[in-house]
């Protein structure tokens, strides 16, 4: 039984912040294989191509047969409770600040029986749905948690360790003059966050019309340092999760615009913008990542899956979210200190004044808005939206090359 | 006749026996620029970024790296801007007289009619008036439109609506008159334009851009500080920053003027 989440007290001014520390970090070339599919929000595990058998914890050669064909595949995700026990004074750090710490015996549907994180409401001998989530170090964790549904399941500390749940958190989302930003924002506060949105320019016409109606409205032009230093200097301290909607699309290839103008515009929307962000709003999360129910848990950038796939139409729009993406890259791994994830959302085009001449299917913010929750929810890096950027991304899998020459007609 | 001594005029701004007025808005990262349609290429607002501050990227120091547009904040307006001056000579601000640079001033007060009316237009009667009360304007002045429009909030300095920008300026009649008929140096406005918001919808469209570049005339905006200028009297110093072939300038405007 897991008891409600209790809107958090105020912090004792008193108290020390508490450092964030992290679970242990080795983990085998091989058991990348599973912290890619925990990042995909996947339950994979290593299947062997000759005898047909799922293996856990990672090999590198199968344990029945000693072929080294094991590829990362789907798992169904049942499996019962074998035993379980609660570890009341570890040795490691990490879960001694947070002890007693249950884990427990699962013998998988599929074969293994594999040491996992248990949610509270898991039984001995009863059935139970098996995930691999990113641990606070964004390596892969098999958390165990009941087959069925049980009271405020989301609640539950340790689920709650391996997610990056809004409830009680504040957020920053960058850009609520965008449909995606309003969308994003009315979500949030929907699922227990208490919002902050961003405007830009605020001396252009901006009506917060209802979807922004529980949020508290600031000044931010991320394109200007000072503006998101000033901002970070208010609020950074308590923003626990940052969602960078930028969104500026423009039309248009390379050789055929001219000069550089639009695409500095671009890149500073975009790749500065990001920049900025990071510099003034990074450390503070970094420094929070274990403080208490709303301690900093993630970032989140939304990006045009055309990052991963120069799109020739949106050539130089595209070119600029590829730099964000490597920039995201760089970010998780500096944030990966404080336990904060980057959760990266790729989507197809959207249905906006920008996609206007793209033929359906296109993406509606209020989709991109729910798949932020739900990947905040359920603790994933990587979230594909929409019919498009899922078919990108098979495609990207499959032939890079073709792609491209598609892309690029 | 002895030319007169340039440090006469130093000795009065010393004294205090002529006053030197800023009509210059700060550069701010903030300031509204102009707004057009998305898809056009856009003027950059004021970008300051910081190369060192006495700290580790140079630790005696402070300075920025500044961007900003040609016509971003408180700016000149050369003939090249517009089409219209597009062929004449010396029309660039690399290459403008430098005698035009210092120049006297007009102001002309309609800063009652623009708080009634944000459309408020300046009309040849209205100019005419002025003119019965301070005299006749002389040829290479400039003529400023005083509004009062620079002590309003960002947002209702743009003043954007559906319909555009609603901010007051000239008619076309009036710009054309002070051009062919009185031989103005240039028009300065404390708006974002020297065209009123609703300019385009003017015949010509923008006819203070049109007029007075097409005949090798000067813009001013973003002035501020216009209340503190006497009818006439003053003098102008608008040096633009010599960019190659520029088309404007962000600028110092300074005022020298009797107490």
């Amino acid at each position: 039984m897991v008891e409600p989440l209790q809107q958090p007290e105020r912090r004792n001014p008193l108290r020390r912040t508490r450092q964030p520390s992290l679970p242990p970090v080795g983990r085998s070339r091989a058991g990348m294989l599973l912290t890619r599919a925990a990042a995909e929000g996947r339950f994979a595990l290593q299947r062997c191509d000759e005898c047909g058998a799922f293996c856990y914890p990672a090999h590198d050669v199968c344990p029945g047969c000693l072929s080294t064909d094991l590829k990362l595949t789907d798992a169904p995700d049942g499996g019962t409770l074998v035993s379980e026990t609660v570890v009341r004074v570890p040795a490691d750090v990490y879960f001694r600040e947070r002890a007693p710490w249950r884990i427990g015996m699962v013998k998988l549907d599929c074969g293994p029986t594999v040491i996992a994180h248990l949610h509270a409401d898991c039984g001995e001998a009863e059935p139970v749905r098996m995930s691999l989530q990113l641990d606070k170090a964004g390596q892969a964790a098999a958390f165990a948690r009941p087959a069925g549904d049980t009271a405020n399941a989301a609640d539950d500390r340790q689920w709650r360790e391996m997610t990056a749940s809004p409830k009680f958190r504040r957020v920053l989302v960058t850009n609520g003059r965008s449909a995606v930003g309003q969308a994003t924002a009315a979500a949030l506060v929907a699922a227990g966050a208490k919002v902050h949105v961003g405007i830009a320019e605020p001396w252009k016409p901006f009506e917060a019309g209802k979807a922004l109606e529980a949020c508290t409205v600031v000044p931010l032009d991320v394109t200007d340092e000072r503006s998101v230093r000033d901002l970070a200097a208010d609020i950074g301290g308590k923003v626990d999760i940052l969602i960078n909607t930028g969104e500026h699309t423009r039309p248009g290839g390379l050789i055929g615009r001219h000069g550089t103008a639009t695409i500095m515009d671009e890149l500073s929307q975009t790749y500065l913008g990001f920049v900025h962000l990071a510099q003034a709003f990074g450390p503070a999360m970094r420094a929070r990542g274990a403080d208490g129910i709303d301690s900093a848990a993630a970032w989140v950038n939304v990006f045009s899956v055309y990052a991963l796939a120069n799109w020739a139409a949106y050539g130089t729009t595209s070119a600029a979210e590829a730099a964000c993406v490597s920039l995201s890259h760089c970010l998780r791994g500096e944030l990966r200190a404080g336990g904060v994830r980057v959760v990266n959302l790729f989507t197809g085009p959207l249905d906006t004044e920008w996609f206007q001449t793209v033929p359906p299917p296109k993406v509606a913010p209020k989709a991109v808005a729910k798949a932020i929750v739900s990947a905040l929810e359920s603790g994933v890096e990587e979230v594909f939206v929409g019919d498009v950027a899922e078919d990108v991304r098979q495609r990207l899998e499959a032939n890079p090359k073709a792609l491209e020459r598609d892309l690029g007609a | 006749m002895a030319a007169p001594d340039p440090l006469d005029f130093a000795a009065a701004i010393a004294t205090g026996a002529l006053r030197v007025v800023d009509l210059t808005a700060t550069l701010t990262p903030d300031f509204p620029v102009i707004v057009l349609p998305p898809e056009f290429g856009q003027a950059a607002p004021v970008r300051i970024r910081e190369i060192s501050r006495y700290d580790g990227r140079g630790p005696g120091w402070y300075w920025n790296n500044i961007t900003l547009g040609e016509h971003t904040g408180t700016h000149f307006d050369a003939p090249i801007h517009w089409y219209t001056g597009k062929d004449l000579p010396n029309n660039a601000v690399d290459t403008l007289p430098a005698e035009h640079m210092i120049a006297p001033a007009c102001v002309i007060d309609c800063s009652g009619e623009a708080a009634a009316d944000a459309d408020f237009l300046l009309t040849r009667a209205r100019v005419e008036a002025w003119e019965e009360e301070h005299g006749r304007i002389p040829r290479g002045h400039w003529v400023l439109l005083r509004t009062d429009w620079s002590k309003r909030s960002p947002r209702d300095y743009a003043n954007l609506k559906e319909d555009g920008a609603h901010t007051p300026g000239p008619d076309a009649e009036v710009m054309k008159w002070l051009v062919e008929e009185r031989g103005i140096l240039g028009f300065g406005t404390e708006t974002i334009g020297t065209d009123a918001g609703q300019a385009s919808h003017f015949e010509p469209p923008h006819p203070a851009h049109h007029f007075l570049h097409g005949a090798g005339r000067y813009g001013l905006q973003c002035l501020c500080n216009l209340d503190r200028l006497p009818p006439t009297g003053a003098i102008l110093i608008t040096a633009p920053l010599k960019i190659l072939n520029g088309s404007g300038s962000p600028l110092r405007v300074l005022a020298v003027t009797r107490p």
